[in-house]
């Protein structure tokens, strides 16, 4: 099963490399991993997205914890969360296929962001069954270039 | 205003460092020029780094306290890193200090850079590279802090060789805050009511005692446990000493290279107490087939632990000395008194009196003699193969940090250094090195250090021109086809130990025995005692690859001749 964890560490050098290497190590499968400031300067988040069994992820959570710099292990993945990952496709466009993803944008309400002379440059957010569906929608439009982020997510309401 | 390398040494000072092992060089030359100056501070030239990590090891287990060791960069640092994976297994307590090429340098392939925080990663508790010498204070207290405290362990402080020229204000760190570790130390209240009813229902528990009694000193609250219930303790490797060896509750030492007795008892028992071990593959045997009618209780401070290896019933997990010390004020006594008769049995069944049968001498009867000599305030470091196993099945070790020796890693090399840091930090107590001619020879050079420090060490070298666990292992897997396990030819050892400055004796006949190992362990000065012993013997019974702790191969008394 996938686990999201959010992991609350020092912001200083050297922690992610910490992190990384402890799930290399360990044998731990990483699907994606997004690192960035917190409210709190000093603090980095870290939102995890990993595969394992029960006592796989019980142990990824107690290593985790044992890393000095980590500060907090949260596994979120049973929570009411808001999840989100940023995706940025390159689709091929030549004037007789333009209109008909530009509808396909709009229906996902996505952004493009960059017209070219044969292509276009989307912008989406959303969570991991959005992003599959536009990647997949444009998909007949040949895909140049695309790349995604890991998700983030957040816990609804008072937590 | 201090340069960086002399606020270094004074907070080594504040921590109370009495000794640094350690090996110079260029990255490391500010440190070392700043240490000629501390009085505290005894600075010990080693003859390899590796040998300063290790001695920095047997002088923690030995005196309870945080080694030192300190290195230049480069290969200074990387023949750090079997020392710092050394201590790192055996939750040693040691920081260790690398000098690092500049600032200016560093990334650029350097000569003698390397990335010695990325190398050691997986290997200490947690590790600094400092580059600013204002982090000094702060960076050697937390790194103290963090290896002493919760699971001990090594931690690495790198630090740049212009961060330690650079002078500033030095601002002593009396208070640091590491929100991301808080080790627990109290036990949970439920589960303490919870492992104490169990305890109390039990009809056939035993108790496991680990190095985690040893470096937690729960020694006293381990037998006031077991003494009250007269519950059966057997021990790791690491937890040799932890109790008595010839307390009458001790079983000895448990695991694939353990005693027939406890590997029975445990895979009878309804209930398995295990303190402060972390249920190594060569403690449980096949998991599967561990303890099969036991349910089983893990405390320990290190909650990664619980759960890792075998499935555990009951976690507990806090300082042990805290917690067996909750436990206790719940115990009521009581006396098992059929499972001793079960227990028993399997003595009667599975302890007979060695009796020598060949005509060469056997490393056995050797340790044998040494035990029935061995002073009651003795330590004894051992470096790895058969020597090791029946050091450890044989001695009777009295208290607790009297037996040293690399559990988890096993580490050859590890005797002699390790013996050195022990004899350094217990100048009063014999220090006995057990050893083979395969683990003297990677050993070797801290003699020189012995030598130099003028230290009475006492080598006990156990020559069978082999490598004999290996060779075991090739009779037991590779059906006695063996490669590269025979030395073909070995340097004299009695001109080695009349280089070194040390008394040479050597046993080659049975008659001598006991009469040398008496002198050896009587003698004042550096001695080292060679004895030829046969290469023929293995260590039986054995549990092989695969096997429960009752699928003992070698049990019967004609087997394994």
């Amino acid at each position: 099963m996938r686990h999201t964890l959010a992991v609350l560490v020092e912001n200083s050098p050297g922690v992610l490399s910490h992190v990384a290497g402890l799930f290399a190590r360990r044998g731990y499968n990483i699907e994606s991993l997004v690192v960035g400031e917190t409210e709190d300067q000093t603090v980095s988040r870290i939102t995890l997205v990993v595969e394992g069994d029960e006592k796989v992820i019980e142990q990824v959570g107690k290593q985790l914890n044992k890393q000095v710099e980590v500060i907090k292990v949260n596994d979120i993945t049973n929570e009411e969360m808001v999840e989100r990952q940023l995706l940025l496709l390159k689709v091929g466009a030549d004037p007789s296929t333009r209109q008909d993803i530009m509808q396909l944008v709009e229906i996902f309400r996505c952004r493009i962001v960059d017209i070219g002379r044969r292509s276009l440059i989307v912008e989406a957010t959303g969570d991991e069954e959005k992003i599959q569906a536009i990647v997949k929608s444009l998909q007949p439009y040949g895909i140049q270039e695309l790349v995604r982020t890991g998700k983030v997510a957040m816990v609804r309401g008072q937590k | 205003m201090l340069p960086g390398a002399e606020i270094l040494i004074k907070c080594l000072e504040k921590e109370d460092v009495e000794v640094i092992f350690g090996y110079p060089g260029g990255a490391a030359l500010e440190i070392f020029d700043a240490l000629r100056k501390s009085t505290q501070i005894r600075q010990i030239l080693n003859r390899h780094e590796q040998g300063a990590a290790h001695a920095a090891n047997g002088y923690a287990r030995a005196s309870g306290k945080v080694g030192v060791c300190l290195a230049t960069s480069g290969p200074g640092a990387t023949n750090l890193v079997t020392g710092i994976a050394t201590a790192y297994m055996d939750s040693i307590p040691i920081v260790f200090i690398t000098g690092q090429v500049s600032t200016s340098m560093v990334g650029t392939d350097a000569f003698q850079e390397v990335d010695i925080t990325g190398i050691s990663d997986p290997i200490t508790k947690h590790n600094y590279l400092v580059k600013d010498a204002r982090q000094i204070p702060r960076v050697v207290k937390e790194a103290f802090y963090i290896a002493k405290s919760g699971r001990p362990g090594p931690v690495l402080i790198d630090i740049l060789k212009d961060v330690c020229a650079d002078t500033i204000e030095w601002e002593e760190c009396t208070n640091i805050e590491l929100r991301g570790y808080k080790p627990k130390v109290t036990g949970h209240l439920g589960q303490i009511k919870q492992v104490s009813e169990l305890i109390q229902e039990a009809r056939r528990p035993i108790i496991c005692a680990g190095g985690g009694v040893v470096s937690a000193g729960a020694s006293a609250e381990l037998l006031q446990l077991a003494e009250a219930q007269r519950i059966p303790v057997c021990n790791t490797l690491m937890g040799i000493g932890s109790i008595p060896q010839n307390h009458p509750l001790a079983l000895g030492m448990l695991g694939t290279y353990g005693l027939a007795v406890p590997n029975m008892a445990v895979q009878q028992c309804d209930l398995f107490i295990a303190l402060g071990m972390r249920f190594d593959d060569r403690v449980t045997g096949n998991t599967d087939k561990f303890a099969p009618g036991a349910r089983i209780v893990h405390i320990d401070i290190d909650a990664a632990e619980i759960g890792k290896n075998v499935r555990v019933d009951v976690p507990l997990v806090g300082d042990l000395k805290v917690v067996l010390n909750q436990l206790n004020t719940r115990i009521q006594k009581k006396k098992n008194i059929q499972w001793w008769q079960e227990i028993d049995a399997l003595k009667e069944k599975y302890l007979h009196e060695i009796i020598p049968a060949a005509a060469e001498l056997s490393a056995v009867e050797v340790l044998t003699g040494l035990n029935g000599v061995l002073p009651t305030n003795a330590i004894v470091t051992t470096d790895v193969g058969q020597h090791q196993i029946w050091a450890a099945q044989l001695l009777e070790m009295k208290t607790p940090r009297s037996f040293i020796s690399s559990g988890g890693l096993g580490t050859m090399g590890y005797g002699i250094p390790a013996a050195l840091g022990a004899q350094i930090a217990r100048s009063e107590h014999p220090v006995i090195v057990i050893t083979g001619d395969g683990s003297f020879q990677m050993g070797l050079p801290e003699l020189g250090t012995a030598l130099e420090q003028e230290l009475p060490l006492k080598v006990l070298l156990l020559n069978n021109q082999t490598l004999g666990m290996v060779k075991q292992l090739q009779d037991n897997y590779c059906e006695s086809r063996y490669t590269a396990v025979h030395f073909k030819k070995n340097p004299d050892f009695q001109s080695i130990a009349r280089a070194y400055g040390a008394l040479g004796l050597k046993v080659t006949k049975r008659e001598e025995l006991l009469e040398k190992v008496k002198q050896f362990v009587q003698y004042p000065g550096f001695v080292i005692l060679e004895v030829i012993v046969s290469n023929k013997d293995n260590v039986y019974p054995v549990v092989l690859t695969g096997g429960g702790l009752h699928e003992m191969t070698g049990l019967g008394k004609d087997e394994d001749e």
